[in-house]
């Protein structure tokens, strides 16, 4: 128990990037992932904290995992939840972004959780809803709860972030997952190598504090954790992608690359896999594979995310002390 | 009104209290002492010590955050970091012993039973504090008090402290 965590509050009513956040900031979402995880541990899996408050999960972008485990965090904190999806809503019929954020926040709402496929949406929505916004993916900017579970699953292999040597591989242009773990990584002080064919890795990723590597081979034995990104064909242009083949011969992680791992190296992927592409299906069901936890703790840092915001968006100007 | 009780008052007032407590349970039967956080489970520690010491031989000890389980969340500020509950303990059927520091308002009390009542269902809860100052907002009363304060003005608080998170044992009441 550290004086600093202990005295530290949590005043952002909104979750829209990890590269807003101080380290402390991050650590406070940890350690609060931390005590929700517990939640899920017990026979009634639920807590009242947001009790009476609504959570509006508005995705403008397919997801399976992400809005199913915003949905969980929301229901086993008590909040009611409603889901909103681009396919059978008036934004089929033309409606802005803005118009529609603006007409769900009319019913009363307290959480918007967004997805949408322009970077900076949920920013633009942050400036026009009065309520919170948490951003669950917007284009190729940042996926922040994304980049917080990778974090808490981390540190809960490692004991520790800094000093870490982590390598995140394949679609890194289109990727706001390696974003978010890029800032966050670096925020905690581990190193950050980003592996890829330079026309999916430009090097003004050097710009973000990242070690940028063409050659999966050259870096392979000394990395303590690999996060292999899904080949996001849907974003994909030909132009930057020649063949399914060479991709996996170059930058796949292969039996054979595994091997020449450190012994007890971490591997991990946010989902969906393309398997036998980008990861080698042993390798992903295997004992060094992180990609189940991840989706475990997603659920409690999401759960961490939902109650910090909606604290925040409560606060009243003044500060005293609980009357007991 | 007296407003400051040091290191002997204090220990004094724990031994007292363990010693009415050790009188109303049976020492041959398992009890549970949970005590809230973080002042409460220190107290719960040191009570559950006493007991041992009388001969209790199956004390089940947890520790709660009620955090999550307030109904003034609005009111109070940004909030501490959430702990983690820790009741790795038979709870089903046997008695409870439910310990905090204060009781002032009684909504720390309520918040604990809703958080317990969602791990069990234990055959009775009883209620120790230290120093029960008054002021209740719910219909709920201590079943032990070390210490009884009247007349604590509205804005002040009542600080215990002990040596094992705050470095000396004392009751100080204090402006708010």
């Amino acid at each position: 128990m550290t004086t600093s965590i202990d005295q530290f509050r949590w005043t952002r009513k909104h979750l829209l990037s990890l590269e807003e956040l101080s380290a402390e900031e991050i650590r406070f979402i940890l350690d609060t992932a931390d005590s929700f995880k517990e939640v899920s541990t017990r026979s009634i899996k639920k807590v009242p904290a947001l009790r009476g408050r609504v959570v509006v999960n508005a995705f403008w972008e397919d997801s399976t995992r992400t809005r199913t485990s915003f949905s969980l965090a929301a229901q086993r904190l008590s909040a009611d939840l409603i889901d909103f999806s681009e396919r059978g809503s008036s934004v089929s019929k033309g409606e802005t972004l803005i118009d529609t954020a603006r007409n769900i926040e009319a019913m009363g709402i307290d959480i918007l959780v967004v997805r949408h496929p322009a970077a900076g949406a949920a920013e633009v929505l942050s400036r026009v809803v009065k309520c919170s916004v948490v951003n669950a993916g917007d284009g190729a900017h940042e996926h922040p709860t994304q980049g917080l579970l990778d974090l808490y699953t981390i540190r809960e292999r490692f004991g520790r972030i800094e000093g870490l040597k982590v390598a995140i591989v394949g679609d890194i242009v289109n990727s706001r997952v390696a974003r978010s773990d890029l800032w966050g990584l670096k925020k905690l002080g581990a190193e950050v190598i980003l592996v890829g064919p330079p026309t999916l890795l430009p090097r003004s990723f050097e710009a973000m504090g990242a070690r940028v590597v063409h050659n999966f081979d050259e870096v392979i034995g000394q990395v303590d954790v690999i996060n292999m990104l899904r080949v996001q064909f849907e974003r994909i242009k030909s132009s930057q992608f020649p063949s399914v083949r060479e991709f996996t011969h170059l930058f796949g992680l292969t039996w054979d690359r595994f091997q020449r791992c450190k012994k007890d190296v971490f591997v991990m992927h946010p989902g969906p896999m393309n398997r036998g592409l980008e990861i080698q299906s042993d390798i992903a069901d295997g004992p060094q594979s992180g990609i189940l936890t991840q989706v475990t703790n997603g659920l409690a840092v999401r759960m961490a995310v939902l109650y910090l915001v909606r604290q925040a968006g409560d606060l009243p100007h003044k500060t005293s002390s609980p009357r007991r | 009104m007296r407003t400051q009780y040091d290191k002997s008052d204090v220990q004094r007032l724990i031994a007292t209290l363990g010693h009415v407590i050790a009188g109303a349970f049976d020492p041959d039967k398992p009890l549970n002492i949970v005590g809230i956080r973080t002042r409460g489970e220190v107290l719960a520690r040191r009570l559950a010590e006493i007991l041992r010491g009388r001969g209790f031989r199956d004390i089940g000890r947890g520790v709660l955050d009620i955090t999550l389980y307030r109904d003034d969340l609005s009111e109070i500020g940004p909030r501490p970091l959430v702990r983690p509950t820790q009741l790795d303990i038979e709870i089903d059927g046997r008695p409870l012993l439910l310990v905090d520091d204060v009781l002032f308002t009684g909504r720390s009390v309520r918040a604990a039973m809703d958080a317990l009542s969602d791990f069990g269902r234990p055959s009775v809860i009883r209620l120790a504090v230290l120093v029960d100052r008054g002021g209740r907002e719910l219909p709920i009363q201590a079943d032990f008090v070390g210490l009884r304060l009247k007349d604590v003005p509205d804005d002040h608080r009542v600080n215990v402290r002990f040596a094992e998170t705050d470095g000396r044992d004392e009751i100080l009441v204090e402006p708010r």
